[in-house]
């Protein structure tokens, strides 16, 4: 059996203070991911590490964390890939530490919320239901697969250096709705993506699409948007 | 709820190579500036009189200019090369795919720049 190093940070709010990196001796076979590394430190070596997981298959979204410096998704990144160690796990960047790798998600939960990630209905169509041609479909899918994973977060250093910034996926999310040939809600939304935190707080570092585990580009959601905003603000002088 | 929120230091782009060539990109600009501004006092020059002009193609013999533009060349040439990179992110919803709009982007570049030179 290979063994790897993983070194992760601790922080605990009872005890305060400064995060320490504390390093584990993991045995991992080549089928292990670092999410089962985690898993096995936990179970064997020292239960108080903390850290999120649900669905072990990038499915969920709870496990993302910086692996080696870069976010990703601890069920998708495996062991054998990072010898000979050691393997860096920290919680994802620009988040506030709740407890070990658990990062507070409230400022994106609230974000998420502003952008009603919902379809809006509008006027009910002749037949009942809203037909969707494959190409009206095309507009929006690819954002639709977002798992609120917040890889992107913490991919963004303008969000890094600047929390008011809406944020890659939020933005994206948005323009999923927008972009949907079904929904009326595009007016309620244009004032989140028109601000100075909305998606001109982007200056198209584009990690935030390079490092999406399930192929969104939120980096095209928002630079597309900016053509929409402009649009929205030179369009209002002739109502 | 007690949390610790970890600072993002002045160095936060040198952690990761993905950044440094972002912060690349966003510094090149500069070089941008700088080589626009010698075109512009090429083309006053020009407006004032052929020995003007003469005179500032004589100083970007001057070793110092040369030595600006072996920096610059390659700088502006990345920067470029990072904007067409972008470029279907940036327009409005299209099936063209991603390639096909970078590549006749820098193709447009090469010929808009070999015919110039072409007329030089």
């Amino acid at each position: 059996v290979r063994k790897i190093v993983i070194e992760c940070l601790r922080w605990h709010p009872e005890t305060g203070g400064e995060p320490r990196s504390q390093a584990y001796e993991v045995p991992f076979t080549d089928d292990m991911s670092v999410l089962q590394g985690l898993q096995h430190i936990k179970d064997h070596i020292d239960g108080s590490l903390t850290f999120r997981w649900s669905c072990r298959m990038a499915i969920c979204g709870s496990c993302g964390a910086m692996v080696n410096g870069v976010p990703r998704l601890a069920c998708e990144a495996f062991l054998r890939d990072f010898l000979p160690g050691p393997l860096r796990i920290e919680p994802l960047n620009h988040f506030p530490i709740v407890r070990d790798l658990a990062v507070d998600q409230s400022d994106f939960l609230r974000k998420l919320e502003s952008a009603k990630p919902f379809i809006v209905p509008g006027e009910k169509t002749p037949q009942g239901a809203h037909l969707q041609t494959p190409a009206q479909m095309d507009r929006y899918y690819q954002y639709s697969k977002c798992i609120n994973c917040l890889l992107c977060y913490a991919a963004c250093p303008q969000y890094g250096l600047n929390e008011e910034f809406t944020g890659p996926a939020v933005l994206a999310l948005l323009h999923r709705y927008n972009a949907d040939s079904r929904d009326a809600g595009k007016a309620e939304r244009m004032p989140v993506v028109n601000t100075e935190s909305g998606v001109w707080g982007c200056t198209l570092v584009g990690y935030c699409s390079e490092v999406c585990p399930k192929g969104v580009d939120p980096a095209r959601a928002i630079n597309q948007n900016k053509i929409e905003s402009a649009k929205d603000y030179a369009l209002r002088f002739l109502k | 709820m007690k949390t610790y929120v970890r600072p993002v230091r002045w160095n936060w782009w040198t952690r990761n190579p993905y950044y440094v060539w972002y912060m690349l990109r966003e510094a090149s600009c500069v070089f941008i500036i700088a080589y626009a501004l010698v075109l512009l006092m090429g083309l006053l020059r020009l407006s004032q009189g052929s020995a003007a002009y003469q005179g500032w193609l004589e100083s970007l013999s001057h070793p110092a200019a040369i030595a600006f533009h072996m920096v610059a060349l390659p700088l502006v040439l990345y920067h470029s090369w990072t904007w067409f990179k972008v470029m279907p992110k940036t327009m409005p919803y299209t099936r063209v795919p991603d390639r096909v709009i970078i590549v006749s982007g820098v193709i447009a570049a090469i010929v808009a720049s070999l015919v110039l030179l072409a007329l030089a």
